[in-house]
């Protein structure tokens, strides 16, 4: 059992997101993470899908998957060599003196912006895998986390290899 | 110049379908009023339940796509059942309803209800229209979508503006271009060759056929194959008729109610050659202990149906029909296996099935007289529970797509109604409905459909006062403790005779067959009430979760 990140291309059609939310769901298959964007086709839109399973478990996601009409090709990316990035906006309490002091050095140790700077809190956004982001988020609750929102997780694969329809 | 509603009808037409099941509405008047002159004939039934079941028995029937057509709200709602018996069965009808005008859409607006929504798990795909000028795009897809791949129900939901929507110039489109969309219909070569190798190198083979054959009208190749190879054959529920009921290879159904034979060749087989079938569970009990020392060879058009409960040695996606010939052209005649015919020969034999000949009006003895009588020159419609056991059990179904019957979803009601859709697609043949008391009445106010089309649908009531499938599980399992499932009397005749329909009432073993000729000879439709002996149980039967050779009603593997 692993978290597998599966690459959706579909047609940029209305309720195709509840086609495959609706398919997880009814199948018994829990959503670890959802990204949605548009892509490099015009017309479509990859969905970026987190599921957790056994190799049995995956391939049947995969093929019920498939059965969609609206979903024009499936790539599991975890079988590759591949970059996977997801983003978090935190907001911290940090009160102007160490504290804050503090939290700016962390996020400068995790590579995190400040993009909002308030009487009373900051606003980090750091961008990594899904670990880096946990650990940042685990150092900075001694301060105070008042908000936290991430996105799903996206990922790309390595090199020239491509998980769209190369048209 | 046209509206979205004669687009709609036009574009049925092209399609080749010549008969809708409906029920008008308030928003579906548009396409109603299309419907007035126009060459496309309609059914106006009693209940929408019963134009989805009627599209579907068309569709089984025929081998066509089946067409239903419903109002927003209730009627589409209505529709729902029939939409998920045709999915769970894997049958091709395209169902219309109509829906609110698009500015009221998400508006709680007066019989409104978000029917793309419903049947999102229900259909093969669904589609909401928004512009009139998608109409015959969107027709033609459905067609395709429904009827090809594994079929299986799609839905269009038509706003009225939709249908009331002027387009100036109509393009009826030829091909239908879907990017997400492409079955794969031949086998792959390595692995057909690959399954004449195991099939060459097996003691104790058996073919397990499904529905898919029936659906992709693989039949002939089927017993071809098995013929050529001496290989015996059971079927699923879905399968029967894809190999001759009197036919030497054929073992008859498997599985919770199959004959002991097939069970006993499954349970030590060395290869099982599925065809068509998906391991459903009411077949294979307990799955691991299902063909236990058996290799798989599993054929199936569905990629995901591959693995999905049991382990496959050699697996094949394409089109059924396309793999057997393939097959064909590669295998060699091959001497049977002697010792395995032998003992499956044994086990039909010692083993047949059976029921109490004491001269009381037994069910099985009335199927046993409908197959004299119709020879298997019919169309034989079940309901749900014991009737449609004991038609599966007892008649010898001749020729595919002459069975019809609610296998996945088990839906009790659909016989009757699916009898009518029937008829529509073969009027050449008489159409019985075998029907138990509990599920007629599910959808019996179909006899005002059939009196008032004079449709000649034959509805033979094996009536034992009980829900008689739940009741057995009751006698059986929960200590003969009969909650709720004792009806009281109908007399049945009474109300076919309220509708303008003849029946007649038999209690007795000598009525039974010139009740029967009676119903064949008659014009019309007819109703027979079969007062049957009220506690028969449909024997051998495997108790959920245990493997297919501890049966009931059964005895040792001699």
């Amino acid at each position: 059992m692993k978290p597998h990140t599966l690459a959706v291309l579909v047609e940029n059609k209305a309720g195709v997101l509840s086609r495959v939310s609706g398919l997880f769901s009814r199948r018994g298959f829990n959503i670890e993470s959802l990204a949605v964007g548009t892509c490099e086709e015009p017309g479509m839109s990859r969905i970026t899908i987190v599921v957790i399973g056994d190799d049995e478990k995956i391939e049947q996601v995969m093929k019920q998957l498939n059965k969609l009409i609206d979903i024009v090709k499936v790539t599991d990316l975890t079988e590759n060599e591949r970059v996977e990035r997801e983003l978090a906006l935190i907001k911290v309490a940090a009160e102007p003196g160490t504290s804050r002091a503090e939290v700016m050095q962390i996020a400068q140790i995790f590579r995190a912006q400040i993009v909002d700077v308030g009487a009373k809190s900051v606003i980090l956004q750091v961008v990594g895998d899904t670990d880096k982001i946990d650990a940042l988020e685990k150092l900075l609750r001694q301060y105070g986390v008042k908000e936290l929102v991430r996105t799903g997780r996206i990922g790309i694969l390595r090199g020239s290899k491509v998980t769209g329809t190369g048209k | 110049m046209k509206t979205g509603a004669k687009i709609l009808v036009e574009s049925l037409q092209r399609e080749g379908v010549d008969i809708l099941f409906g029920y008008p509405g308030g928003v579906v008047l548009p396409i109603y009023d299309e419907l007035y002159d126009s060459s496309l004939k309609h059914l106006l039934v009693r209940h929408e339940q019963a134009a989805a079941h009627a599209a579907d028995g068309y569709a089984r029937a025929s081998g066509k796509v089946g067409v239903c057509l419903a109002t927003s709200g209730p009627g589409a709602c209505n529709l729902v059942t029939g939409i998920a018996t045709a999915y769970m069965d894997s049958v091709p009808i395209v169902a219309i309803t109509g829906q609110v005008p698009t500015n009221l859409l998400g508006n709680d607006a007066f019989q409104e209800s978000d029917i793309t929504g419903i049947t999102l798990p229900i259909t093969k795909h669904n589609y909401l229209l928004k512009d009139a000028k998608d109409v015959a795009r969107v027709v033609k897809e459905a067609f395709y979508i429904a009827g090809t791949g594994r079929p299986g129900p799609v839905l269009i939901d038509i706003p009225k503006d939709v249908s009331t929507g002027i387009v100036e110039k109509v393009v009826y489109p030829e091909t239908v271009h879907l990017r997400g969309y492409n079955p794969t219909y031949k086998g792959h070569r390595r692995q057909i060759e690959k399954a004449i190798d195991l099939i060459a190198a097996a003691e104790r083979p058996v073919i397990y056929a499904g529905g898919g054959v029936i659906a992709s009208n693989a039949s002939a190749e089927l017993v071809e194959l098995a013929t050529i190879l001496s290989i015996p054959v059971t079927t699923t529920l879905m399968g029967i008729g894809c190999i001759p009921g009197d036919h030497p290879l054929n073992l008859g159904m498997l599985g919770m109610h199959g004959t002991e034979y097939a069970n006993f060749a499954i349970t030590e087989s060395d290869l099982l050659i599925t065809i068509g079938a998906r391991f459903d569970d009411r077949v294979t009990g307990k799955a691991d202990k299902f063909a236990p020392n058996a290799k798989i060879i599993h054929i199936d058009i569905d990629p995901a149906e591959i693995g999905k409960n049991k382990r496959v040695d050699v697996p094949i996606v394409g089109d059924t029909k396309l793999v057997l010939k393939d097959m064909l052209a590669l295998v060699k005649k091959a001497g049977a296996k002697e010792a395995w015919q032998k003992r499956v020969k044994h086990w039909k034999q010692h083993h047949p099935l059976k029921y109490k000949k004491d001269g009381l009006l037994h069910p099985q003895f009335i199927i046993q007289q409908m197959n004299e009588l119709l020879k298997g020159d019919a169309i034989i419609v079940s309901e749900v529970g014991q009737n449609q056991m004991w038609t599966a059990q007892w008649y010898r179904f001749k020729n595919p797509r002459t069975w019809i019957t609610s296998g996945g979803l088990g839906t009790m009601g659909y016989g009757f109604p699916a009898a009518i859709g029937a008829h529509f697609a073969r009027p050449d043949l008489p159409v019985f409905d075998i029907a138990g008391d509990g599920s007629i009445q599910m959808n019996i106010q179909e006899m005002g459909t059939v009196a008032a089309n004079k449709i000649p649908v034959k509805i033979a009531i094996l009536n034992n006062r009980y829900l008689g499938m739940v009741r057995q599980w009751q006698e059986l399992f929960f200590d003969r403790r009969y909650s709720y499932t004792e009806l009281p009397a109908v007399e049945f005749v009474k109300i076919a005779n309220a509708y303008g329909i003849d029946g007649v009432k038999v209690e007795s073993c000598d009525d039974v067959m010139p009740a029967l000729k009676a119903a064949l000879d008659c014009d019309g439709p007819f109703v027979i009430d079969f007062r049957i002996e009220r506690e028969e149980n449909v024997f051998p039967m495997v108790p959920a979760g245990a493997a297919i050779n501890e049966m009931i009603g059964g005895h040792e593997p001699t």
